[in-house]
Parts: C-alpha cells; sequence; structure tokens
C-alpha cells in the first residue's frame, strides 16, 4: 500500500503527542507544569492518585517529548517541553486551514448561487 | 470573511468527530451544495492541487456514491465510496463511507450532515462516526479526520492551561 500525503504528514512524534494528550490526567499534568517545574510529589499532590499511578503518567509524557527531568538529584524536578505541542499544534492548524479553504470555497459558491437564484437558468 | 471564524471542531463522543460551521445562505442552497456533483467538486476539491476529478451520485436512500481525488500534477488518486442511507431535503443526510486505502480498521464511518436555519443563515453540523474508539483513535493518528480529535485535544489542553 502507498503511503498517503496524510500518513506522510504525520509522524511517529505527533503519534506520541496526542495519546500523551488523550488522557485527562496527563492533560492536567501539562497544565501544572506550565505554571513551572514540579517534583513527583507536589504534581502527585492534587489528584486522588498514588505517586507510582502519576509516575506512569509522567513516563508516557517523557517518551513523548512533553516533560523533561529538571537537574536537581533530590527532587528531580519535572518541566514541560514546549517544543512538541508546537508541533502538533502547527499539523493541526494545518488541518484546520484544510476545513477553512474548504468552506471558503463553498462560501464563494453559495454566494454566486445566491446571486444567480430567480434567474431562469441558474446553471 | 465573516464566517471564516466560526469552524468548531469537537469530539462529541469516543466515536465521533464533529464540525460544526456557519454560511451566509438559505438552508436549501447550502443542501444542493452538499448533495448536487457539479457544485460538490466546486468546493470538495481537498487539499491544494488536487481536484475531485470523479463524483458519482445515486441520490437516494440506498444509492451508492463514489468520490476520486485526482492530483492535477503527479496524477496520484485517492477514492472513497459510500451509501446513502437517510436523506431528507434540505436538512439532513446520512452517508456510510470508506476510503479505498482503508487508514482504519472496521466497516468505515457514518457521516450526518446536518443542516439547521438561523435567520437567513445555515448552520452546518457534520459528524463523522466510527465503528469503534479504536477506529476513531487510529484515524485520529493517521487521517485528516482524526486531526480533528487532535485539535479538540488541544484545544482541551490550551484551556486548562489558561486557567
Amino acid at each position: 500500500m502507498q503511503l498517503s500525503g496524510y500518513e506522510r504528514a504525520t509522524g511517529p512524534g505527533l503519534d506520541a503527542t496526542f495519546a500523551a494528550l488523550a488522557d485527562p490526567t496527563r492533560r492536567a499534568i501539562l497544565a501544572r507544569l506550565a505554571a513551572g517545574e514540579a517534583s513527583v510529589a507536589e504534581l502527585a499532590e492534587p489528584f486522588a492518585m498514588t505517586q507510582p499511578a502519576i509516575s506512569k503518567h509522567l513516563k508516557v509524557l517523557e517518551q513523548a517529548g512533553l516533560v523533561s527531568q529538571g537537574r536537581d538529584a533530590q527532587r528531580r524536578p519535572r518541566r514541560l517541553e514546549a517544543a512538541p505541542l508546537a508541533d502538533a499544534t502547527e499539523w493541526l492548524e494545518s488541518y484546520r486551514k484544510f476545513w477553512q479553504g474548504r468552506f471558503k470555497a463553498l462560501d464563494d459558491l453559495l454566494a454566486e448561487l445566491k446571486r444567480s437564484q430567480g434567474k431562469p437558468d441558474r446553471r | 470573511m465573516k464566517n471564516a471564524d466560526t469552524l468548531e471542531i469537537t469530539t462529541p463522543s469516543d466515536q465521533e468527530v464533529r464540525l460544526t460551521r456557519l454560511f451566509d445562505a438559505p438552508r436549501a442552497l447550502v443542501f444542493d451544495a452538499f448533495t448536487k456533483p457539479e457544485l460538490l467538486k466546486r468546493w470538495l476539491f481537498g487539499m491544494d492541487g488536487w481536484s475531485l476529478a470523479v463524483c458519482d451520485i445515486d441520490f437516494r436512500v440506498g444509492g451508492k456514491y463514489r468520490y476520486v481525488w485526482k492530483h492535477l500534477k503527479n496524477g496520484n488518486e485517492m477514492g472513497m465510496s459510500g451509501e446513502i442511507r437517510e436523506i431528507v431535503v434540505p436538512e439532513r443526510l446520512v452517508t456510510t463511507e470508506k476510503f479505498d486505502e482503508a487508514w482504519y480498521p472496521g466497516e468505515g464511518a457514518v457521516g450526518t450532515v446536518l443542516l439547521t436555519e438561523q435567520g437567513k443563515q445555515t448552520l452546518l453540523t457534520q459528524t463523522i462516526r466510527y465503528g469503534s474508539k479504536e477506529a476513531r483513535d487510529i484515524s485520529m493518528k493517521t487521517g485528516i479526520d482524526g486531526m480533528a480529535v487532535g485539535y479538540d485535544r488541544l484545544d482541551a489542553v490550551f484551556a486548562e492551561l489558561a486557567r
């Protein structure tokens, strides 16, 4: 099977990003990290979850490149990595532009049809 | 364009992706634009550089349809076929859809086009329902429909980040 343009347009990086973003806990972790780096214990605090459960989510986020570990050896703080999110935004923006483009073409067509309405031969 | 920013992309359920968009035209015209091949060819041509080369529609419940997009330069083709399940002129159209090179498992998807009047304007609600969450999620990773799912998720992230 030939690789379609769509498959070429997506990469393993984006797959990992979206898989990581698919979970509400992981999105909440990213939101917390957007406010500044935090340790696993600090991240676990607002959730009704154990630290190992949080660590599991962090592992998914780290594999997707969305989170990295800071230098402090004791706290091992995690921090947000913005680049994959930016890639995903760019990719999704192109999807949005795709549909906006089609619907803009439809706008133009509808305007033309409206103008020709009432005339005996519309086509 | 005043309606250009009214496009919304959401995931109403595990198996669905939904696009909504307002059009500055009466509902009957929008319905024509979604159902008449000569009109569809003028706007559903895909990405830049592509055309909707084949658009055959047997417009009746149970009738088959087929679309083939063709790249204007390299001649690449992408085909999609399906069956019409419901027709309520000029407000509702339900069709099955399956791409020739299926990039998600199962028997394809079901697309519903719903048109509602808003004064002199028409609101389009286009929903694509996959056979399973798995199918939608795989499509999310590889297909353009899936990009909508991703977008919704990203919106959720940004909403949380903005809090």
